[in-house]
């Protein structure tokens, strides 16, 4: 139901700011929601956010033009409605709601959260490069006319010292963490405090009594969630999605009020007990701790590492450039990063060229139910004791833009939620773990699984997550019906045996050393490694997931022979499946050499590898006799 | 709406103007009622509609003209609009139906109020003869004295009704027929004969399908869409004109209200804009939540505690305007409300969410609130799937009055008009299939001109799971069974329905994309369920019964099977099923249904799925030295309800694994254009069989009769050659199904011999995969059916005879010792004989009474 008023001056305001968002870097002018925490925005200014659409609700109408009228003098006025939720007018007038003018137009809202599990290196340099760290007077501005005595009692202490200087202040974490470089927690630490400490204050605030729950899918998360309003081509997006947004930030505080009005008044008008009191909750929170974004302009993101071009599809000049030379130098950066991850796996280079591989896979298409491109590998024989995988996650965590980390454990099966369900209360899709943005790496670590029995819960959670490592997708719960949404996400399986989940791909990791203390030697690992050179490989994962392949027919015709040579010298050992693995190694070994076609030596070496994992394993086998 | 011969005394008894009539009881309520309208002049900034389409009250002509005549200031207070749904002014005073007894006839059958219509109580007609308002107005019909519209709207309630009125009473369509439409004469006005029904039944609803009107009256038609507000009391009021005036002795709980439903609007609820306002929409959903009854008051009524004296006083917006005075006595403050004298109407909530097949994937259901007034309440459940006609509404957020900024946010909800249950057709009516999905005329077209082509058998096959290689006969096999075959019934000749549905099972070898063929139907089909064996148990796939938590009684949950009711089952890894989990679906692949026996609940349910399974082999690996039977260890009984099982297994050949490298190659690189394309094919595929699974039902030729019977014959005499049974009637109706299913691809109203023949073909090819015996190469149905070879059976036999005269020749010893014997056994036989073998011998005599086993030793008797 896309109903857009085809006056062309609304189709300008877009356009305009479009344009405008084009010329040189102004993306990085615009306050950034992700950043900055919402009291020190202006209200009605132009905000961005990087965020997830993590839910969508019903389209609402509103009133798009309407009328006011003075009682006193009779004069008219017209106001123009879109990108605001509170129809405004002056304190004479009141708004006609019976005017013939008045134009009703349709909108709908999004629930956004930011980005589950992105890492802090992606907010740390998207921090870098945005308003507060460019010191411009703009950018000064903004956080100072936010700044009204009104709001003072907010975040009493915190702001005490930071409100006298507060440009300052940053600056100061901002030095400490670009020395210390794989400092996780640096620059972040006193955003985090500031929107806890607003966080508080609303629990202890009477107008709701327990806290909001603010829906985000993993645990522990910070940020704030925004009602995100979408005035034209809603129907691009899609749940899931990760969207940078442009647009009005609202925060008024009538909001709130209407709501808690609504709330008293409802057992007196039968017209507003329509809605339960969660769901009311739930779709108007209080606006200081959800607010809206009217949006100008939306666009999907196919990537949050902000060290890459935002949209690499574009022909643009820049683009182009930067890819050419980051390819010119792809060689040097695949072999330093093969051996930091190497060191990582302690050792194991044949781990790292499948972690390489792993890391740097996507699902590129479905052939009807069949997801084509993802590469699960689980990586067995972990030690269990050094907190070997804990480490490990560490350092992939810096390396990728998105990630979780699942310990596996009987508890963590039973109790947590997996899959979204629809809570039809409050009328929202309450989130799950696996509610993830595509290309976010889910890191499971099997070797803390004790023996134990499954609930019911239990099990439909494995099971979630054995039909997101086969199929790519997670059947959300509706209730009266399940729903399919697809999805793209690599799983990294570590376990001591084979582990439960199926997997695309076993490698059974073989220590060369054995580091007496795990944490010193990862830390020291990450520490070796120049801020620069970490940019790199960050880069450089990124990229190679966005580039194209193909198969020559001549090297079709190779792997074609090969294939069937095999077949007649074992049968049993070579199937259908073998080849799709191999066809698989062959892609991600060619794209992690920056060639988009595959070459016959890539084959051979995708063999090679493949043939090395295979031994391994067998090898592993007769060790362990009939473990499987 | 009321009659023209009631509506002076309600506009009086409402509006308080007009000459009065001391003979009613209205009278004493004139004086507050009149106070309130000139209220509602004054206080127009509260809740308003949107401007849409301006309410307005529809007044029997001859009222009209009175009422225009008097006082102009009317026209001017009429503007401001109300909004309020649940206003009783619309339909006469309640009053009406307390005052007299129910007398026969329009005049003394009380008026019912409509809620679901809203407040029509401001508007007017608008004659255009007069100025001012005339260019407002599109005038439809142009001759004298018929000028006289609604006002904001193009409705002239003469002509409305009359339209409306010879409707009824020339309907005719003998081609359409709907279900409810039992023991109508297609051939007569088919609302005349609903309104003789009425007056049987005395049900005083008439439901009207819109399709109906628009085919007679297009211009008519319009405007029930657009002002239903207006338009449907004037055809309550034609309606119950024409009823009264045929059968004036009827007696009737209320006037007749007339439910149109099946507007053509009918929509998806993400179609609806804000252009839907105020407009009569049919949308279809499931509903999710349904709220408490909330009585509603209608009309307060008031006693003086002093002197006694009552008054009543209708419920404006939700309040109770008390009076502070008593007329009577004059004493202030006296008037105290005597509830179980007030008048309160039934209201409910409930929440829409759109059905998930109308979802654009990878969104979020939407959802629409509804309001169900008065005989609609509790009409649905959670869980139903509805289609909901009604009007949309759309209401600004109350106004603050301390704060003069609004929420720019209307709230929108439907005023329920007409539920249709879309599902209770599926319980039930049995021959009629479910959902029948609408198709545009083009794409039957297209669907049609497609079912023309020779090879478009082996067209669809291939455009079945693309992704999956060869195993053609495999994927005709599953086309067949996503068609079906026809549905008979046999009931008066005591057999009960038919099977109509084609069950397959397949097995081989793990890695043959076994599961995968599973998951592409299980997303092709709109009914289909997927479970694994191994995580199913019997009331996962039956039913089963638990506590409402909410409501704490026992409620039955449908599991997999019952789900899928005329669907697909899938079930992967069939073999890892327990026993008794399986057992339940004996009586689901024959039977087609489902009896359960729980917790008190003792009922039957269709279970109408084809069953779709994968089972792995025993031994991880296919034993092709062993039968089907040893490979998967099913029970023959299961197995012999299966019309079709495949075999997939990994062929080793040269040409085929070079045609399969480079099908899988190609899968490598093949950007999403490429792929788009064959995801065009699905969605054309899933319409070709949806439409041929409701409109074409086949049934037998005789030549093709003629070739089933030669085919069954056939197959008898293969095995009677070597004393052995090759066939059952289970086979033949096997056969039928298939053919039948195959004239189902074609389009074909008849099964012709080219089905049976390509019936035939499948069904030998399906044999000869999984019912040859490994040890004699011989096609042997008796393995599928007994589960045992015929040469198997005669080699037990064989060596159970052989025991037997070892024992005997051993002399009269009374017991034996086990291990002794076996050995004894097999140092006389040249085979070698396993213990299974020889287990299997001593069972068979146990059961001659020859001997007893007990423990070790072994016992004669």
């Amino acid at each position: 139901a896309q109903n857009v008023p085809n006056s062309d001056w609304e189709k300008k305001v877009t356009e305009y700011f479009k344009e405008k968002l084009k010329e040189n870097n102004a993306t990085n002018w615009v306050p950034s929601l992700n950043d900055v925490p919402v009291h020190y925005l202006k209200p009605n200014s132009l905000v961005k956010f990087r965020c997830m659409v993590q839910d969508m609700f019903d389209p609402e109408f509103y009133m798009g033009v309407y009328e006011t009228v003075d009682p006193n003098t009779n004069a008219r006025v017209l106001h123009f409605g879109k990108y605001r939720d509170v129809a405004e007018c002056g304190p004479q007038q009141e708004i006609d709601l019976n005017s013939s003018q008045t134009v009703t137009s349709e909108r709908q809202t999004f629930y956004c959260v930011p980005v589950p599990g992105e890492s802090a290196w992606v907010k740390e340099i998207s921090f870098l490069t945005g308003p507060a760290y460019v010191s411009t007077s703009q950018a000064r501005v903004s956080p100072s006319t936010s700044y009204t005595p009104s709001r003072h009692k907010r975040s009493y202490e915190e702001d005490e010292d930071m409100d006298l200087h507060p440009s300052k202040q940053k600056e100061q974490h901002m030095g400490k963490s670009c020395r210390s470089g794989g400092d996780i927690h640096g620059c972040v630490e006193p955003k985090r405090l500031e929107t806890e400490a607003s966080a508080g204050h609303h629990v202890i605030s009477p107008n709701c009594s327990p806290p909001l729950d603010l829906n985000f899918p993993l645990p522990g998360e910070k940020g704030p969630a925004c009602l995100v309003k979408v005035y034209e081509n809603w129907e691009s997006f899609k749940v899931n999605d990760v969207l940078e947004v442009f647009g009005v930030l609202s925060v008024d505080p009538v909001l709130s009020i209407v709501n808690s009005e609504e709330r008293d008044s409802s057992t007196l008008d039968p017209m507003e007990c329509m809605d339960t009191a969660e769901e009311q909750r739930v779709h108007s929170p209080p606006a200081s701790l959800v607010p809206r974004i009217h949006v100008i302009l939306a666009q999907k993101l196919q990537h949050i590492n902000p060290l890459l071009p935002a949209c690499l599809k574009e022909e643009e000049s820049k683009t182009c450039e930067f890819v050419s030379n980051f390819m010119s130098e792809l060689s040097p950066v695949r072999a330093e990063l093969l051996g930091f991850l190497t060191h990582a796996l302690l050792g194991d280079s044949l781990a790292a060229e499948y972690l390489i591989l792993h890391l740097i896979s996507t699902v590129y298409a479905r052939r009807d139910v069949l997801p084509l491109g993802k590469f699960t590998v689980n990586l067995s024989g972990c030690p269990r004791n050094g907190a070997f995988t804990e480490h490990l996650y560490r350092l992939i965590q810096q390396l990728v833009p998105a990630s979780y980390h699942l310990r596996m454990s009987i508890e963590s099966m039973n109790h947590s939620r997996f899959i979204p369900h629809k809570d039809y209360t409050a009328n929202r899709l309450v989130s799950g773990l696996l509610q993830l943005a595509s290309n976010t790496s889910l890191v499971i670590d099997e070797t803390q699984l004790e023996q134990g029995q499954l609930d019911t819960a239990g099990v439909h959670n494995v099971t979630a997550l054995g039909n997101l490592i086969t199929w790519q997708k997670v059947d959300y719960d509706f209730n009266y019906h399940r729903m399919e949404f697809p999805c793209n996400i690599n799983v990294l399986i570590t376990s001591e045996g084979r582990s439960l989940l199926p997997s695309d791909c076993q490698v059974h990791l073989q220590p060369q050393i054995i580091p007496p203390n795990m944490e010193e030697y990862m830390s020291s690992l990450l520490t070796a490694v120049l801020p620069s050179v970490l940019n790199k490989f960050r880069i450089y994962l990124s990229l190679l997931r966005l580039l194209d392949y193909s198969i020559s027919d001549e090297v079709t015709k190779a792997v074609e022979e090969d294939f069937v040579e095999m077949r007649k010298n074992n049968p049993e050992s070579v199937t259908a499946d073998d080849l799709h693995k191999m066809l698989l190694v062959a892609r991600f070994l060619s794209l992690s050499a920056g060639q988009t076609t595959l070459s016959r030596e890539r084959w051979l070496r995708a063999k090679q590898l493949e043939a090395l994992r295979k031994a391994r394993l067998q090898q592993q086998q007769s060790v362990n006799g009939n473990e499987l | 709406m009321s009659s023209p011969a009631s509506t002076p005394s309600r506009r009086r008894g409402k509006r308080g103007r007009g000459s009065s009539n001391p003979s009613t009881p209205q009278d004493a309520r004139s004086p507050p009622s009149q106070k309130r309208r000139t209220d509602d002049s004054t206080s127009t900034g509260d809740l308003q509609p949107m401007p849409t389409s301006p309410p307005a009250d529809v007044q029997s002509p001859g009222a009209a003209d009175a009422l225009f005549s008097s006082p102009p200031q009317f026209r001017h207070s009429a503007i401001p609009l109300d909004f309020d749904i649940s206003s009783p002014l619309t339909y006469g005073t309640p009053s009406s139906r307390v005052e007299g007894t129910p007398r026969s006839g329009v005049r003394g059958t009380p008026v019912r109020q409509r809620p679901d219509l809203g407040s029509v109580r401001k508007a007017r007609q608008v004659d255009l003869h007069s100025d001012g308002l005339a260019e407002d107005i599109v005038a439809t019909e142009q001759s004298l004295g018929q000028k006289l519209v609604i006002w904001g709207t193009d409705v002239n309630v003469a002509s409305c009704k009359e339209k409306f009125q010879r409707f009824l009473h020339r309907f005719i369509d003998p081609l359409d027929k709907e279900d409810e439409d039992i023991g109508l004469d297609l051939n007569e006005p088919r609302y005349m004969q609903r309104l003789q029904e009425i007056n049987m039944v005395g049900e005083p609803f008439l439901n009207v399908n819109c399709d109906h009107l628009r085919s007679f009256d297009e211009n008519l038609y319009r405007q029930l869409i657009c002002y239903p507000q207006e338009v449907i009391p004037t055809f309550d009021m034609a309606a119950n004109e024409i009823f009264f005036d045929r059968y004036p002795d009827s007696i009737l709980e209320h006037q007749i209200q007339v439910r149109p439903y099946n507007a053509l609007k009918t929509r998806n609820m993400r179609n609806l804009n804000p252009e839907d306002i105020d407009q009569l929409i049919t949308i279809s959903g499931m509903v999710i939540r349904s709220s408490q009854l909330i009585p509603e008051m209608q009309e307060a009524f008031f006693r003086c505690q002093v002197c006694a004296f009552t008054t009543r006083v209708e419920i404006d917006r939700g309040r109770i305007a008390e009076p502070s005075v008593c007329k009577n006595c004059n004493t202030t403050h006296s008037m105290a409300l005597i509830h179980n004298r007030s008048m309160f109407s039934d209201k409910q909530m409930i929440k829409l969410q759109e059905s998930p097949e109308d979802m654009p994937a990878g969104q979020t259901p939407h959802t629409v609130a509804l309001f169900a007034h008065n005989d609609l309440v509790d009409k649905v459940q959670p869980g139903d799937r509805v289609n909901v006609t009604g009007i949309y509404r759309a209401v600004p957020i109350r106004v603050n009055p301390r704060v003069s900024s609004v929420n720019s946010v209307y709230k929108t909800h439907i005023d329920v008009i007409h539920y249709r249950k879309t599902d209770s057709k599926r319980l039930h009516c049995v021959d009629e299939e479910t959902e029948q999905k609408r198709f545009t005329e083009e794409r039957v077209e297209m669907l049609k001109e497609l079912s023309k082509k020779a090879d478009i058998y082996d067209r669809l096959a291939l455009a079945l799971a693309p992704s999956i290689y060869e195993h053609e006969d495999i994927k005709k096999g599953i086309l067949l069974q996503l068609f079906g075959g026809s549905r008979k019934d046999f009931t008066h000749t005591g057999r009960g329905n038919f099977r109509a549905e084609i069950n397959i099972l397949l097995c081989g070898d793990p890695g043959t994309s076994k599961s995968q063929l599973l998951q592409y139907v299980y997303n092709l089909v709109p009914r289909g369920q997927y479970t694994s064996g191994k995580g199913s148990s019997a009331v996962g796939l039956t039913a089963y019964v638990m506590k409402d938590p909410e409501t704490r009684q026992l409620v039955l949950q449908t599991g997999a099977l019952v789900l899928s009711d005329n669907g697909i089952c899938c079930i992967d890894e069939f073999d890892k099923m327990n026993e008794s989990t399986r057992s339940v679906l004996h009586e689901v692949m024959e039977q087609q249904t489902l009896s359960i026996a729980k917790a008190g609940i003792i009922c039957q349910l269709n279970a109408r799925a084809s069953i779709l399974a994968a089972a792995n082999p025993i031994e991880s690996q296919w034993n092709p030295k062993k039968t089907t039977i040893e490979n998967i260890q099913l029970p023959h009984t299961l197995l012999s309800r299966f019309d079709l099982i495949f075999l997939m297994l990994d062929p080793r050949d040269e040409a085929y694994d070079r045609r399969l490298a480079r099908h899988l190659v190609s899968l490598y690189y093949q950007t999403e254009e490429k792929m788009e394309e064959e995801y065009m094919d699905m969605a054309v595929l899933r319409d070709y069989i949806a439409y041929a699974r409701s409109y074409v039902n086949p049934r037998l030729g005789e030549e093709a009769s003629q070739a089933l019977i030669e085919a069954y014959v056939d197959m008898r005499k293969i095995g009677s050659g070597r004393g052995m049974v090759s066939a059952y009637p289970r086979q033949l109706e096997s056969l039928i199904r298939l053919a039948e299913a195959h004239a189902k691809v074609r389009f074909s109203e008849k099964v012709e011999t080219i089905d049976v023949e390509e019936a035939k073909r499948l069904h030998r090819e399906a044999l000869k995969q999984s019912a040859t015996d490994p040890r004699t190469g011989i096609v042997d149905i008796s393995i599928l059916t007994t589960g045992m070879s015929a040469t198997a059976r005669k080699r037990k036999e064989e060596l159970a005879q052989a025991l037997r005269k070892l024992i005997q020749s051993k002399g009269k010893t009374p017991s034996l010792k086990y291990q002794q014997l076996l050995d004894d056994l097999r140092a006389q036989s040249d085979t070698a004989i396993t213990k299974e073998m020889f287990e299997e011998a001593l069972r068979a005599l146990a059961d001659e009474d020859f001997l007893t086993v007990t423990g070790k030793t072994v016992r004669l008797l």
